[in-house]
């Protein structure tokens, strides 16, 4: 059935299809419809699951934790602030092996208090050990949650599924939703191989020496690698069901691509208008979604840049310090694999439109090189003050 | 002839807790009562290390071992799926010392008890953070030596009080209890076992290592204790109905803090502020107590 939703609504809608068992809730704008949404289908009875509605997003994510380990399917979301205050929590969840899937809805960060999209709050818990997915629009946002599961689920790791604030989480847009038989079918009952069970005694995050501690930290990693291919398999099923594809990397106009433009997010529109002007031109540009942030999907990556002498990579975001994120994470899947010049490009930041326009006029000043491009470090800040 | 009250024995020999040690006592007595339907969720503290490293276990009942300040929010989490998947019967016991109860898992604490989640809440309190290698807490009584109040800077401030916080949450059973009066301890936990909701008792687990008495002492210094008047035992029916429970007869304060080095620092004055303290509370649970009655 099509239904004209926001991306929070399709949200909270792939709650109801995924039979979520337990739904830990903190409002945060711009997340916020997500929570109210699924305490309503509860209070209404579509969805038979426990609501609680907790006192803070870390103790949301606590609460989650609880409902995993002993082994009910868990949902929250959030947004910036609150899971900044998760931090502690999604470094638990994802050492306890736990499949919670959780929205956040990408916003800046304060000081100053900023409402609007910005990716800073999720790149800087990259390294939580949590999967990370950022959705391109709201039909991606529903179809990725049954997928998320399906992929938590048996790799047993968390997911973070994210929607650009207001641009996804407050826009309108047809969606088509699946049959709950149809999802039934695609998305079985979570039952773990493990869990704290109480009528078989365990411990659950007991204190470990060193000797295991490596070990464990290694099947992690081993696992967290594998995701990219699970990811894939899971969403061919989902796609041979329901004819939607929703792969690690988005490819656009990239095979023969000289230049090729990287985002995440909705951003990654505009990229890809921005390669038909360019293109319009007389310029082979392309661009790339890059769906799947943690695990890095390198070797799609690399495929899709093997043709490429520029690659402008556009982030939402900023590592003081040091550059854009994705840059730095496209720069280290390149390392020793391609010569071509990678150029980082930060717009966007706390709510300003990224538009085609700029974009095509970003990739013409950057590779173009008898100009010079103001530079602050390595990136190229779009909007940057005069 | 002696007849041991353990029958269930759901403490394995072996934790790895300082001889002489009242919190491991405590859970000895507290699971006792409740026996083996019970799922344990522990954050950071002593008892988390008692448990013992991995695969091995002292507790013959499940335990889950969180971020401290999330007792009370990973167990409302437990909860809600038992209920979930049917399975009823359990005790979820939220298990914290009073660092993480009284500081760092209050906010918790209360927004479980705020919704009268199906938790039994235990805090053994032991007046510090003896874990990390006692610092002072928002429990630690006045007067009292602390590696983070020494000497030259001794804790001023009244103990929280933290029976009244959860009594003003209005839950179904609040309740005091001392590891030196394990019959009254396991009486109010069998009690608040057949509760539905937040239940929470405010257990005095006695530390030799962190109040520097001698080890056989444990249980006579928690004696002490109530005896004095600084730990009285009572219970908070629904937060309004406050009843005294049995009490041994009044004794003054020093036969306490003197069994004990922590308040060795303290001089006469400071323990005549003790004392009237104590009076002053004393008086203030009587009379609560009373207007019950």
């Amino acid at each position: 059935m099509k239904k004209v939703i926001m991306g929070t609504e399709a949200a909270a809608l792939a709650g109801v299809l995924a039979r979520v068992q337990v739904v830990a809730a903190y409002p945060i704008t711009p997340q916020t419809v997500i929570v109210e949404q699924l305490s309503d289908y509860i209070g209404r009875g579509e969805l038979d699951a426990e609501f609680l509605s907790v006192e803070s997003e870390h103790s949301a994510m606590a609460a989650c934790v609880g409902a995993s380990a002993t082994g009910s399917r868990a949902l929250t979301a959030t947004s910036s602030q609150g899971l900044a205050l998760m931090h502690e929590m999604l470094h638990h969840a994802a050492g306890g092996r736990l499949p919670i899937v959780m929205f956040n809805a990408n916003r800046a960060l304060s000081p100053p208090w900023n409402l609007y999209c910005d990716h800073t709050d999720s790149l800087s818990q990259r390294d939580t050990g949590w999967v990370q997915y950022y959705c391109a629009d709201a039909q991606d946002v529903l179809d990725a949650t049954l997928i998320a599961y399906k992929t938590a689920e048996q790799v047993m790791l968390p997911v973070m599924l994210n929607l650009d604030g207001f641009y996804l989480t407050h826009t309108s847009e047809i969606v088509d939703v699946p049959d709950l038989s149809d999802v039934d079918a695609f998305l079985p009952p979570y039952r773990p191989a493990e869990m704290v069970d109480p009528d078989r005694p365990s411990t659950y995050g007991a204190v470990c020496g060193a000797d295991l501690y490596t070990p464990l930290k290694f099947r992690r990693q081993r696992d967290m690698l594998g995701v990219t291919e699970v990811w894939s398999e899971v969403s061919t099923e989902f796609a041979a069901r329901f004819g939607r594809e929703h792969p690690p990397v988005e490819a656009y106009l990239s095979a023969d691509a000289q230049v090729v433009i990287i985002a995440i997010g909705t951003a990654a529109g505009a990229a890809r208008m921005a390669a038909d002007t360019l293109r319009a031109e007389g310029m082979a540009v392309g661009s790339l979604r890059l769906s799947l942030m943690r695990p890095f999907p390198t070797a799609t990556v690399l495929k899709a840049l093997s043709t490429a002498k520029h690659i402008v990579v556009l982030d939402r975001d900023i590592s003081f310090g040091t550059e854009g994120i994705v840059a730095q994470e496209v720069k280290a899947c390149l390392y020793g694999n391609s010569s071509a010049a990678v150029h980082g490009l930060v717009t966007g930041i706390g709510g300003v439109d990224v538009t085609a326009e700029k974009l095509a006029e970003a990739v013409r000043i950057l590779t173009d090189s008898t100009g010079t491009p103001r530079l602050l470090g390595q990136s190229f800040w779009a909007e940057a003050p005069l | 002839m002696i007849k041991s009250v353990f029958q269930q024995d759901l403490l394995a020999p072996g934790h790895m807790g300082c001889p002489g040690c009242g919190a491991s006592l405590a859970m000895r007595l507290v699971l006792e009562a409740l026996g083996p339907k019970t799922l344990v969720v522990m954050p950071a503290g002593c008892w988390s290390t008692f448990v013992g490293l991995y695969p091995s276990s002292t507790l013959r009942v499940p335990v889950m071992s969180v971020p401290f300040a999330t007792t009370a929010a990973t167990a409302s989490g437990v909860r809600a799926s038992l209920t979930r998947q049917g399975k009823e019967g359990y005790t979820v016991l939220a298990w914290a010392g009073d660092g993480g109860t009284f500081d760092i898992g209050l906010q918790a604490l209360s927004g479980a008890a705020e919704k009268n989640t199906d938790i039994l809440y235990i805090c053994y309190d032991n007046e510090a953070y003896m874990n990390t290698g006692i610092q002072r807490s928002s429990a630690t009584p006045p007067g009292c030596l602390t590696t983070t109040t020494p000497v030259s800077c001794l804790k001023k401030e009244p103990k929280k009080n933290i029976i009244e916080i959860m009594a003003a949450h209005r839950i179904p059973y609040v309740a005091s209890a001392s590891i030196g009066h394990p019959q009254d301890l396991m009486n109010k936990v069998r009690q608040a076992g057949k509760i539905k909701g937040t239940r929470f008792i405010h257990l005095l687990a006695s530390c030799p290592t962190g109040w520097q008495h001698e080890t056989q002492l444990t249980l006579e210094v928690a004696r002490q204790g109530v005896q004095a008047r600084v730990h009285p035992l009572f219970e908070v029916h629904g937060g309004l109905r406050w009843v005294l429970n049995p009490m041994p007869e009044k004794k003054p304060v020093d036969d306490y803090l003197n069994m004990q080095g922590r308040f060795k620092a303290m001089g006469i004055e400071l323990r005549r502020e003790f004392q009237q303290v104590v009076n002053d509370e004393w008086e203030r649970l009587l009379r609560k107590c009373s207007e019950q009655c």
